[in-house]
């Protein structure tokens, strides 16, 4: 491109620009909408793959190998002594019983997780808890949390109080798993569930090679058919699968909106008044040819399009990462009635912004050529007529 | 310089509302001539300018410019004429709003890419020839109409065109301004410009520097184009 060539797209860039400003108030109102559209998609789109970013993170150490035991299709307890069967499996590095399961605490109105710890094998009377437990567990004094050597009361499957003393608290940054978590004993466990000796919910297997698994999973339902293997692999595309499902089920519910955000935007976008198709008439009979005008009309859409993207974009990045997604927090995080308090950690790649900047910035920049463009092609004697 | 040979010009052809605004015109414009095409409202005037100055196509016939026949150009090198050859004047003015009058007057120059210094001290100069530069940076909207005419005639002469087309000029303005805007014409005829002026007012028609009158009604040259 020669200098001259570079100088006239300056002017028909400024040009463009101060035609931007002169109908300052609708392409204000455009610009507005249409952030707002970009800012929707793209607080979904980061948060769900922030998510995903998360629990895999989090699922990493993750055992690769649970086995339940089915009971007429339903998970029951699992005797110990498969454990020894399994670990007789070639492959297996370790076979470890876990104790776990769920706790209503009518006090609070909560589901807990509980879990037996072997860290708390020797601390029996003791546990440890996450932070939702914490903040959740009297509601009617909202201001005040648990602390260490608090007294955490439960509820015992024959109906007596067994009192345990919080002890320590999960790290904030792991709270999206831990939100609900209460770690105790085994002997509290078995006490509070009224499991037996010789009982677990589920064993936890590591294997030597994780490329073994699928194989090694067959043989333990080999041994034991009542058993069922779940690979550490299907419980991160079940959280992908949880994520993408709570994303799409936004996106469905704002779908009304966006659409009636977007034909206004369209509208909008794509209607010439009679005062712009008398001013393309004016241009055109002085001297501008229709590509100069196409020009002008494509630098008007990409400078409202582009500015849009990165409000949006921008505002959806301090939605989803610091303001800890105001707006969404209800239905894309938490499992229980405790929501996790935490910050996201960034997860933005170059394939998503690819993504939204073209299924944002070059739609509206096409359909606003169109009109343009049919309006550029008219013969500038229009104007003398006018 | 322009010649037009058997033009015909045809509004919404094959359509019920088929109008023919020009009939079979052939006709002449010699370079510095100074010409003005007289006759009442429909005569086919602003038509026949708008063709002369490459803005529309005839439905029949050929233009020349330049000895250069223009009638079936591509829409580009139209517009390049256009630009370089032709400084039209509108009955409306048709300046752009929300502009200023420098800026309307250098918008014809924005597709050469020239040196933006040049081109604004071009058009400083042209406001300081009309008098109009202490309002140099004023809004289009503020102007009053003769002030306007003068910015449409500064911007007329921004790309120093070999035409000046005007199409009824004086139909916005008092008899002081259209004498003053006749005045303003024949310096440019003076200085070798053609000048082509549509109008049926007798101050543009009777002035003294015009040299050739063009009478026309129903799309026809009643003077078949000879000095009246």
């Amino acid at each position: 491109m020669n200098t001259s060539s570079l100088a006239k797209q300056r002017y028909i860039l400024d040009y463009a620009f101060a035609s931007l400003l002169r109908r300052k108030s609708k392409n204000i109102a455009l610009g507005l909408v249409y952030s707002f559209l970009v800012f929707l998609i793209s607080t979904v789109l980061f948060t769900a793959t922030s998510l995903k970013h998360e629990a895999s993170l989090t699922l990493e150490d993750a055992p690769e190998i649970t086995v339940q035991r089915l009971v007429a299709g339903r998970q029951d307890l699992i005797p110990v002594a498969y454990a020894d069967s399994i670990s007789a499996i070639r492959g297996i590095q370790s076979v470890q019983p876990r104790l776990w399961g769920y706790y209503f605490d009518s006090l609070s109105g909560a589901t807990y997780t509980v879990q037996a710890s072997t860290d708390l094998a020797e601390n029996s009377g003791e546990t440890v808890i996450g932070a939702g437990v914490s903040r959740r567990y009297e509601p009617e004094k909202p201001a005040r949390k648990i602390s260490e050597n608090d007294i955490l009361p439960f509820k015992t499957h024959d109906g007596h109080v067994k009192n345990l003393v919080v002890k320590g608290f999960f790290p904030a940054h792991s709270e999206l798993i831990t939100a609900d978590l209460i770690l105790i004993s085994e002997t509290d466990f078995r006490t509070i569930f009224g499991i037996q000796p010789g009982y677990a919910t589920d064993l936890v297997i590591k294997a030597r090679n994780e490329r073994e698994l699928a194989t090694i999973a067959a043989k333990i339902v080999q041994l034991h058919p009542d058993t069922r293997p779940i690979l550490r692999n299907e419980i991160m595309r079940t959280y992908e699968a949880v994520f993408d499902w709570r994303s799409g089920l936004i996106l469905l519910v704002l779908s009304g909106t966006l659409c009636a955000f977007a034909v206004l935007a369209w509208d909008k976008a794509t209607g010439l008044s009679a005062e712009e198709r008398k001013e393309i008439g004016i241009l055109k009979a002085v001297g501008w040819d229709t590509s100069d005008v196409l020009y002008m009309k494509f630098w008007e859409g990409a400078a409202i399009s582009m500015l849009s993207f990165f409000v949006g974009v921008i505002g959806a990045y301090f939605h989803t990462f610091i303001a800890s997604l105001v707006l969404f927090e209800p239905i894309l995080k938490g499992w229980t009635v405790l929501y996790p308090e935490f910050r996201l950690t960034p997860s933005v790649t170059v394939y998503q912004l690819t993504t939204l900047f073209i299924l944002t910035v070059i739609p509206y920049t096409v359909t606003t050529i169109i009109p343009s463009w049919r309006a550029a092609t008219i013969d500038p004697d229009s104007v003398m007529r006018s | 310089m322009i010649r037009l040979v058997d033009v015909r010009k045809t509004f919404n052809a094959d359509k019920p509302n088929e109008f023919t605004a020009l009939k079979s015109i052939s006709f002449e414009v010699t370079r510095e001539s100074f010409v003005v095409l007289k006759g009442p409202s429909g005569s086919g005037k602003t038509t026949l300018l708008s063709l002369m100055s490459c803005m529309a196509r005839p439905s029949a016939g050929r233009i020349f410019f330049n000895n250069q026949e223009i009638t079936s150009l591509p829409e580009r090198f139209l517009a390049d004429i256009r630009r370089r050859s032709f400084g039209v004047i509108f009955q409306q003015f048709n300046l752009i709003k929300g502009l200023s009058l420098l800026e309307n007057v250098m918008i014809p120059a924005y597709p050469s890419g020239e040196k933006f210094a040049v081109l604004k001290a071009r058009a400083l100069g042209l406001l300081d020839l009309l008098d109009i530069t202490p309002r140099a940076d004023a809004k289009i909207e503020w102007l009053s109409g003769g002030e306007a005419q003068r910015v449409a005639i500064a911007r007329a002469l921004i790309n120093d065109p070999l035409v000046v087309i005007a199409d009824e000029p004086t139909a916005h303005l008092d008899s002081r301004l259209s004498r003053e805007f006749m005045g303003i014409m024949q310096r440019l005829n003076d200085g070798g410009k053609t000048i082509l002026i549509a109008s049926h007012d007798p101050v543009v028609y009777d002035s003294a520097a015009v040299e050739r009158i063009v009478a026309m009604r129903d799309g026809q040259l009643e003077t078949g184009g000879r000095l009246s």
